[in-house]
């Protein structure tokens, strides 16, 4: 750590440097904003392509960089006026209890409000439905999160389970007319199967190549899908897939309905609300399953092959069985959520499973935390619910995502909430910040 | 059989276009170990700067074709290493030292910047540019079947051995190219000979984004579309053509480069064109599995 004193003496010299910096980042950006910026190719009237000049865009783009640069070089430069030091040593430590501390607070507050919303946004179709997209993405963060959080396993091709989930679903309910309860464990089966049939050709690959071929198999997936016309409907995907009942009970007007039974008043808004208990149950169902295969011996063998595959198998570990279960009930998960997706839109696309998809799941598992359950719901809630509140930015959602992945990793590589649990203590439960732990590789 | 030449010459055109995005994956790759995720949207945004160069270039009334694409190549080729400078000083470098799985996930964050970048700085929609290079030559004909080749293959495939030519010459003659080999084998110690280990790993990047940049070029040319998805596809198949050549190997990028080019044409007119990607991703997961070295790889030994 520096001190104070002399860079402090130094600090006219500083702001000297830094402005040349900050000058020399502005002039790279400047080259790189120029072309992509400053100038715009767009189709005319007649159908050529025409360009149109938007200099002020990149005149204020480059001042800002020059800014930030000029701020990044006073404070955090090699010639900075340390900000670490005002910040005690035992910062880190002591951050990462107040993380824990609060966290055990989070979770119970947010499982109690995710009960309470259709309570209290009854009349509000568009916060539910909100609400429902956002518990879809928590679940599918938590399936992946198996497979990359506690295996350590980067997976690339995690929406190639949704979409077997829900293509599983899509066709059996179509075709045989099976209800959603038949249809979800299969869903559920098939895409564990999937899982398995992944796993197998990638157990001898490290982690970099196993990611690429994980990448590969969703992309074959979705291209399968996309040109098998007779089996999955091609392009066009499957339409009209029945709607989940209430356990037989349709959410219908008339003689037989949940409404009717029940005896209350024909609401559309009782199928939303069913849905919305309906994906909270089943990513519960997904966490309370993570969190009790994490005490069991297959999960203390994801998490130790995840710190060191080597120490692993040389104490015994079948590393084969440990990665083939990490993948199968991480794809299983998939399967669910896809199967609840298919039945929730009613109609389902090759579109709805692209690589974009994939990408959107891992930045929240990133950005929650590898291996924090608490951390992935959270990231969930505030990139897609907040996103969602600002529709005018929806356009840059993806650019805030990639930005976020890098300076996570740049940062805090174990994620926002980056303490770690122990599943095994001898008196105390001690957190452990991100810092003090290897990072995976 | 003339079927047959002709698909070879578009093979062999589409395959020069992979071969020179595969280096770029390769030479990364053989130096910092690390899949620059990144790279195919490289050469997706050389592929607009060209584009819009061009477009610039002809509102100021530079219309002449061959002087108009020489500007467009330097301009793109400049642009586009100075994208491949910043991202490796942005994304990569601060994550020199950790493991293997945080600069790849940094790469991915990269990528996905880079096509939302473009995306909402030009817009989603399909850019089309009509053909500015015309004319073919016909080689061998039979009652039923002309074979051709255009103009624009035989520019693609000649500036690829030119640039393979100079590349080459970089690598076994100059200074940079003993220090990237000396990075390749070991980089601590080629930092302990005194190579600045920063410089090379900074002007590799730089190299391989220009070569991308020619290779947007080319595809801009050779398709005459091109959007802002164009990186992924490509820049995967790029990646399988340096695997299946041996990553890490300059030859082998080339080589991978042609076969992945030519089976994808010859699956594509003797199977099914709708099946081409599954083919060249199929062949992805085969070559990992199967020969994890490539073709003229070295076996490489996982120190503990």
């Amino acid at each position: 750590m520096k001190s104070l004193a002399p860079a402090s003496t130094q600090s006219g010299l500083s702001i000297v440097a830094a402005l040349k910096d900050a000058a020399l980042t502005a002039a790279v950006a400047f080259g790189l904003f120029f072309f992509m910026i400053g100038l715009r190719a767009e189709q005319g009237l007649g159908g050529a392509l025409e360009i149109t000049t938007r200099w002020p865009s990149l005149a204020m783009l480059v001042a800002a960089v020059f800014a930030g640069a000029f701020v990044r070089a006073l404070f955090f430069g090699r010639r900075a006026i340390p900000l670490e030091c005002l910040l005690p040593a035992s910062f880190a430590r002591r951050g990462a209890k107040a993380v824990s501390s609060v966290s055990r607070f989070v979770g119970p507050a947010l499982l109690i409000f995710a009960l309470l919303v259709p309570v209290l946004f009854y009349q509000n179709r568009y916060i539910l439905d909100l609400g429902i997209m956002v518990l879809t993405y928590v679940m599918l963060g938590w399936g992946l999160n198996v497979v990359i959080g506690l295996a350590g396993l980067l997976d690339l091709g995690y929406v190639a389970f949704y979409a077997v989930g829900a293509y599983s679903y899509a066709l059996l309910a179509t075709t045989y007319g099976l209800s959603f309860w038949i249809c979800l464990p299969l869903a559920g089966i098939l895409a564990a199967f999937w899982g398995i049939i992944l796993g197998f050709p990638v157990l001898r690959l490290r982690g970099d190549y196993l990611a690429i071929v994980t990448l590969a198999f969703g992309e074959i997936i979705r291209l399968v899908l996309l040109n098998w016309q007779s089996f999955t409907g091609g392009p066009n995907g499957i339409s009209s897939i029945p709607r989940p009942s209430f356990f037989g009970l349709p959410f219908t007007d008339g003689e037989g309905s949940f409404a009717a039974t029940f005896g209350l008043e024909y609401s559309p808004t009782h199928r939303v609300v069913f849905l919305f208990y309906l994906i909270l149950a089943l990513a519960l169902l997904t966490n309370v399953v993570t969190l009790r295969l994490r005490r069991l011996p297959i999960g203390r063998a994801w998490e130790a092959m995840r710190e060191d595959e080597i120490a692993c198998r040389s104490l015994g570990i079948n590393t084969t069985t440990t990665k083939l279960t990490a993948f199968a009930i991480g794809a299983m998960f998939g399967g669910f959520a896809g199967s609840f997706f298919a039945t929730r839109q009613g109609f389902i696309s090759p579109e709805s499973f692209t690589f974009g998809e994939s990408a959107l799941v891992l930045a929240i598992v990133v950005l929650g935390g590898m291996g924090s359950q608490l951390g992935v719901a959270v990231a969930a809630l505030v990139m897609l619910g907040g996103f969602e509140l600002f529709r005018e930015f929806e356009l840059y959602r993806m650019l805030v995502f990639g930005f976020a992945m890098v300076l996570i990793m740049i940062w805090r590589p174990r994620g926002l909430v980056a303490t770690r649990d122990p599943s095994l203590y001898l008196t105390e439960r001690k957190a452990i910040a991100g810092s003090f732990v290897k990072v995976q590789g | 059989m003339e079927y047959f030449v002709q698909q070879l010459i578009i093979g062999v055109t589409l395959g020069s276009i992979y071969g020179l995005i595969a280096i770029g994956y390769t030479m990364v790759y053989g130096i910092i170990g690390m899949i620059n995720f990144a790279h195919g949207d490289v050469f997706m945004i050389g592929g607009f700067v060209a584009l819009i160069a061009f477009l610039a270039l002809v509102s100021i009334g530079i219309t002449a074709v061959p002087v108009a694409l020489l500007l467009v190549l330097l301009i793109a080729m400049a642009t586009t290493a100075l994208y491949g400078w910043t991202v490796e000083r942005f994304a990569y470098r601060p994550l020199r030292q950790s493991s293997r799985l945080a600069p790849l996930i940094s790469a991915i964050g990269m990528s996905i910047i880079l096509q939302n970048f473009a995306q909402v700085s030009q817009g989603a929609r399909v850019k089309p540019l009509p053909p500015l290079v015309g004319g073919s030559h016909t080689l061998m004909s039979s009652d039923a079947f002309n074979v051709e080749i255009s103009n624009i293959q035989i520019i693609i495939v000649v500036t690829t051995l030119a640039l393979m030519a100079v590349f080459s010459w970089i690598v076994t003659r100059t200074r940079l190219g003993r220090d990237m080999r000396a990075c390749e084998q070991d980089l601590k110690m080629a930092s302990l000979l005194g190579v600045n280990i920063d410089r090379t790993i900074s002007l590799t990047f730089v190299i391989g984004a220009a070569l991308a940049a020619v290779a947007g070029i080319m595809y801009l040319l050779y398709y005459g579309v091109i959007d802002f998805y164009i990186g992924f596809v490509a820049g995967v198949k790029a990646f399988t053509a340096a695997v299946l050549g041996g990553i890490g190997s300059l030859p082998g990028a080339m080589l991978g480069g042609l076969l992945i080019g030519l089976i994808e044409t010859f699956w594509s007119a003797y199977f099914s064109i709708e099946y081409k990607d599954v083919a060249a991703f199929s062949i992805l997961i085969v070559a990992l599995i199967f020969l994890p070295t490539g073709i003229l790889g070295r076996p490489e030994v996982e120190k503990v």
